[in-house]
């Protein structure tokens, strides 16, 4: 199948910097495509260029396996739903969305039923006189949306149009998004700097930093298999050590941490050898917490430690503990079972986790 | 609008100060035009009398426009035209009649003083004294116009687009002159006057294609004339000596239906607060050394008995060549004019600026 | 309570309104008066309409009120299809340091007055002038030429003296026009002139109707300007208003003509608002 969106080797330079370093991806039709990075990285500098307001330095982009390059934005086959939306204040809500429709010179009558059928499948039927600043957060959003959609693009660019709303309003608005993505069945490519956004909604996710991508993959892969130490660090929470390899054995090897914590973890099939400096990822989900040491036996890290701090925060709630030399703090999920819910300051828990947990990567790299 | 504005904003300020402090005697505020006050004189009447002095430099209309918005306050002493003092003060009554015992007559030449009182006298009372007098002629460069000797000249076809003139009062009397009429014949006669008037209005319109650009100010004259952007205007008869000096081929010509004398006088306006002062600046500026600076400043000479021996020789020379002695006595010197005169002549001007 | 706010609302605003009545209110008031005044014989004045039947039976003062007011919409247009490029430019396109230059650059003239400005484009329009002598050293005429004195002169005198005071308000509102608006309006499919049409003149609306009025006003009471660069066939009702306060001494009809005045201005920016759709709130607020 052709894929919708194709990036080949995409460079974009401002002067001597490089935005953009030589990007490929390919977005297959019908898909959510997430770009998820830091802000600085890059991912905006590339969604200008597959819009069509900057021109690449070098490399190719092409939807529907034809080159847009030298398409400029007002013919692109591709609408972006800006961050701060940027619908048109001096228009109504119908005229908003029937702009693009006025463009491409579509009689009236037309003009009207499409807008009607825009709002009715946004499931905001009946607005179409009213004024921009009369709607709330989430029904701009849509009717971002529907501006867009009306003219049918092959693929739908959004430039985090979810970073101005409030937390509650996001957590909707993403599962909302996915609908209609789902509704439309249009390729959505997404730019994000909120991981939460980027797993919750998309089939695929990019992660970028200093404008290179550094994992293309699902959301599960990102989140339980980084290819990087940034990908590692940047996809969900997790304890991080730096440390020294010490022994390695098939994908599972040992590292002492900087403050002489000695940890089993795995290579999952990087090239670590004994001697080399690394870092050490282990998610506080993947550590187990017991009264009695029996209980952990089958993981191969365990220790003691005594709980300095509990972050209370419902299903997320954590602990953090100290091992007993009070070398190093560790992050801990407590289970939702609420079995650890009596957990006091200062007492003394029982971890382990399994090495397989502990992604290792080798240092010096970001 | 703007000037009803100032002109009440000055009325109010004028009578929040006149009502919150006493009259102080030491202060001149002199209502007068460029030259008449240079600073030398000024500083030597400051250090010989004690008196300070304010000079706010104006022209004819402008002071009586203000002395008119302020019903004759905010200054002491004015310097109207003589014949520019009968017509206001019977219609605004901005002056007040002159103490001729506060003023040494010796001073002054005594026909030019005489003819001033006669000139300006309201109900029986005199309200001005001659101070500075001079002509309005013709400034023409002699080499580049040399047909142009009177007003009606500036019309003829080889100085087309070449000439200038004010669209003012003097313009239309020094017109009617040389058509042959006499203006001040018919001043009592409002109809007489307007009939002059109707003729004077054809013919500087038939006129207007030839003229450059009417000119406003002094100083835009000079600038015309010296680019040679224009090669004859009618002008003052100083601006034609100022120039004579640094170009020997423009010069003052009067005119050979006669240049228009007119005298400025000093005045004493209604509500002055320093008539000390003012009677003390009369006779302080009259005595004839000083009167000779003035002349040197202003480029006119004044009515001060005895000046000429202290002026400059140039001056002196430019003058009598301008002035032999048939066109000195074919001076029209403005009679005094009738309030409402004005209003025709205002109508004429006006559609003479419009016509294409 | 409230009445004790009121009176210290009412405190508050005095200074202000004592500020207003003298110098805004009661000088019309009294221009009124004097132009409801006809003069009968040596300082004898009586009740009438009459200045304002001179003004309307003089085909003269009618023509020059309709010629100002002419000339003044069409300095008005004129200044605004220059300043709207330049204040876009500026607004939108220039950045840091040339924004600011180009923005010094429209100040500039201000530095000076009125008089030296236009003295300015004497010395450059003047048959002995810097662009006639330019024009006929590099041989494009045979002699000098006249640019002076002229209509065209009084509308590039007026256009330039009012430029900063339609850019000024332009690039306000064009400023606050974000970026991400006018790419949505090409992004949507929009070209060059459908977004400007639809999208930045819209939004722009009240800057353009608050500088034209601003600009129109200057433009109707500018009295400098049409006299010095018009010259003799200048015929600017300024210069007829002033003629009649200062030379005719005919304050009556001065001050009608001063009213004339008002009620024609006012009458065109209320016009003006009615046409574009705007209101005097929305503009200047």
């Amino acid at each position: 199948m052709t894929p919708d969106l194709e990036c080949l080797n995409l460079v974009k330079k401002f002067g001597a910097t490089t935005a953009v370093d030589n990007v490929s991806f390919d977005v297959p039709p019908g898909s959510f495509f997430s770009i998820l990075g830091p802000s600085g990285c890059g991912k905006t500098t590339i969604m200008r260029m597959i819009a069509g307001f900057l021109d690449p330095s070098s490399g190719d982009i092409k939807i529907r396996d034809r080159s847009v390059l030298n398409t400029p934005p007002n013919k692109r086959p591709v609408n972006m739903v800006f961050q701060h939306l940027a619908l048109f204040p001096m228009m109504t809500i119908a005229e908003n969305i029937g702009y693009g429709l006025r463009r491409n010179g579509l009689p009236k009558p037309e003009i009207a039923r499409k807008v009607d059928e825009a709002l009715e499948r946004i499931g905001l039927p009946g607005i179409g006189n009213r004024k921009v600043d009369e709607l709330s957060g989430g029904q701009k959003q849509r009717v971002a949306i529907a501006r867009c959609m009306v003219l049918e693009p092959d693929v739908l660019l959004l430039d985090e149009p979810l970073g101005a709303l409030d937390l509650k309003l996001r957590e909707r608005m993403k599962v909302e998004l996915k609908a209609l993505q789902a509704a439309f069945d249009t390729t959505f490519v997404y730019i994000t700097h909120d991981q939460s956004e980027a797993l919750v909604m998309s089939d695929q996710i990019a992660v970028m930093n200093h404008g290179r991508f550094e994992q293309i993959g699902t959301g599960r892969e990102l989140y339980y298999r980084p290819d990087s130490a940034f990908v590692a660090g940047f996809v969900g929470d997790s304890n991080r050590w730096a440390g020294e390899i010490t022994r390695v054995d098939g994908d599972g090897l040992e590292i002492r941490t900087d403050s002489g914590l000695l940890l089993r973890g795995a290579s999952h099939g990087r090239v670590l050898s004994v001697g080399e400096k690394a870092q050490i990822f282990v998610r506080p989900e993947a550590i187990r917490i017991a009264h009695d040491a029996g209980e952990l036996d089958h993981f191969d890290n365990r220790m003691t430690g005594r709980v300095t701090s509990l972050l209370f925060n419902g299903a997320a709630s954590r602990i953090i503990v100290q091992d007993p030399e009070g070398r190093e703090e560790i992050e801990v999920n407590l289970p939702q079972s609420g079995e650890f819910a009596g957990l006091a300051r200062g007492a003394e828990v029982q971890i382990g986790w399994s090495g397989a947990q502990g992604n290792c990567f080798a240092a010096g790299g970001h | 609008m703007k000037h009803v504005a100032s002109a009440v904003c000055s009325a109010l300020t004028i009578a929040f100060v006149c009502g919150t402090t006493p009259a102080s005697a030491d202060t001149l505020r002199l209502l007068t035009w460029g030259g008449y006050a240079p600073e030398n004189v000024v500083a030597k009447f400051e250090a010989e009398t004690g008196h300070t002095v304010e000079v706010t430099k104006s022209n004819n209309e402008e002071m009586i426009a203000k002395l008119r918005a302020t019903g004759g306050g905010g200054f002491d002493l004015a310097q109207p035209s003589q014949d520019r003092i009968a017509g206001p003060q019977a219609e605004f009554g901005i002056y007040k009649p002159i103490d001729l015992s506060k003023i040494d007559s010796a001073q002054f030449i005594t026909s030019m003083l005489e003819a001033t009182k006669a000139n300006t006298t309201v109900g029986g009372e005199i309200y001005g004294v001659p101070h500075v007098w001079g002509t309005s002629g013709l400034v023409v460069d002699t080499k580049k116009a040399p047909s142009v000797k009177d007003y009606t000249d500036l019309c003829n076809a080889e100085v087309a687009g070449k000439v200038s003139y004010r669209l003012k009062r003097p313009t239309l009397i020094g017109f009617a002159f040389a058509m042959g009429l006499d203006p001040f014949a018919a001043y009592g006669d409002e109809a007489a006057y307007k009939a002059v008037m109707d003729k004077v209005e054809a013919k500087l319109v038939d006129c207007k294609p030839n003229v450059k650009t009417y000119w406003g100010g002094g100083d835009e004259l000079m600038g015309l004339l010296r680019s040679g952007e224009i090669v004859a205007s009618m002008a003052w008869d100083t601006g034609g000596w100022k120039l004579n000096a640094d170009m020997p081929d423009i010069t003052f010509v009067a005119p050979a239906s006669g240049a228009l004398g007119w005298v400025d006088t000093f005045v004493l306006p209604a509500k002055g607060r320093a008539d000390d002062a003012a009677y003390a600046w009369i006779n302080f500026v009259m005595q004839p050394e000083i009167a000779a600076m003035i002349t040197e400043a202003a480029g006119n000479f004044t009515a001060s008995k005895g000046a000429d021996a202290f002026a400059d020789e140039a001056l002196k020379v430019r003058y009598q060549a301008s002035f032999p002695a048939e066109a000195l006595d074919n001076i029209k010197w403005y009679p005094p004019v009738p309030a409402g005169l004005e209003a025709i002549e205002g109508g004429v001007l006006d559609r003479v600026k419009a016509a294409k | 309570m409230r009445t004790q706010a009121k009176l210290g609302l009412f405190l508050l605003l005095s200074p202000l309104l004592l500020w207003l009545t003298l110098l805004i209110l009661i000088p019309h008031v009294d221009m009124l008066l004097v132009s409801l005044r006809e003069r009968i014989g040596v300082g004898q004045y009586q009740t009438s309409l009459a200045n304002y039947f001179t003004f309307f039976s003089e085909p003269l003062y009618l023509r020059t009120f309709v010629r100002t007011a002419v000339m003044s919409i069409m300095a008005t247009a004129i200044t605004l299809l220059i300043a709207f490029p330049v204040s876009y430019y500026i607004a939108k396109m220039a950045r840091g340091r040339v924004r600011s230059a180009l923005f010094l650059l429209c100040l500039v003239p201000f530095w000076v007055s009125e008089l030296v400005r236009t003295f300015g484009w004497m010395i450059l329009l003047r048959e002995t002038g810097v662009i006639s002598k330019l024009l006929q050293y590099l041989n494009l005429t045979d002699g000098p030429v006249e640019l002076l004195y002229n209509d065209a002169a009084i509308m590039v005198g007026l256009v330039y003296t009012s430029m900063l005071f339609m850019v000024v308000p332009l690039v306000t509102t064009l400023e606050s026009l974000p970026d991400e608006v006018i790419e949505a309006g090409y992004d949507l499919g929009g070209n060059g002139l459908s977004v400007l049409r639809e999208i930045v003149i819209p939004h722009a609306m009240p800057g353009i109707v608050s500088g034209c009025i601003v600009v129109f006003m200057l433009s109707l009471g500018n009295y400098l300007t049409p006299t010095m660069l018009g010259g003799k066939d200048s015929l600017w009702f300024t210069e007829l208003i002033y003629s009649q306060f200062i030379v005719r001494f005919n304050w009556e009809l001065g001050a009608a003509f001063g009213f004339m005045l008002l009620i024609l201005s006012s009458t065109i920016v209320w016009g003006m608002l009615k046409l574009t759709g705007q209101s005097l709130e929305k503009t200047m607020g």
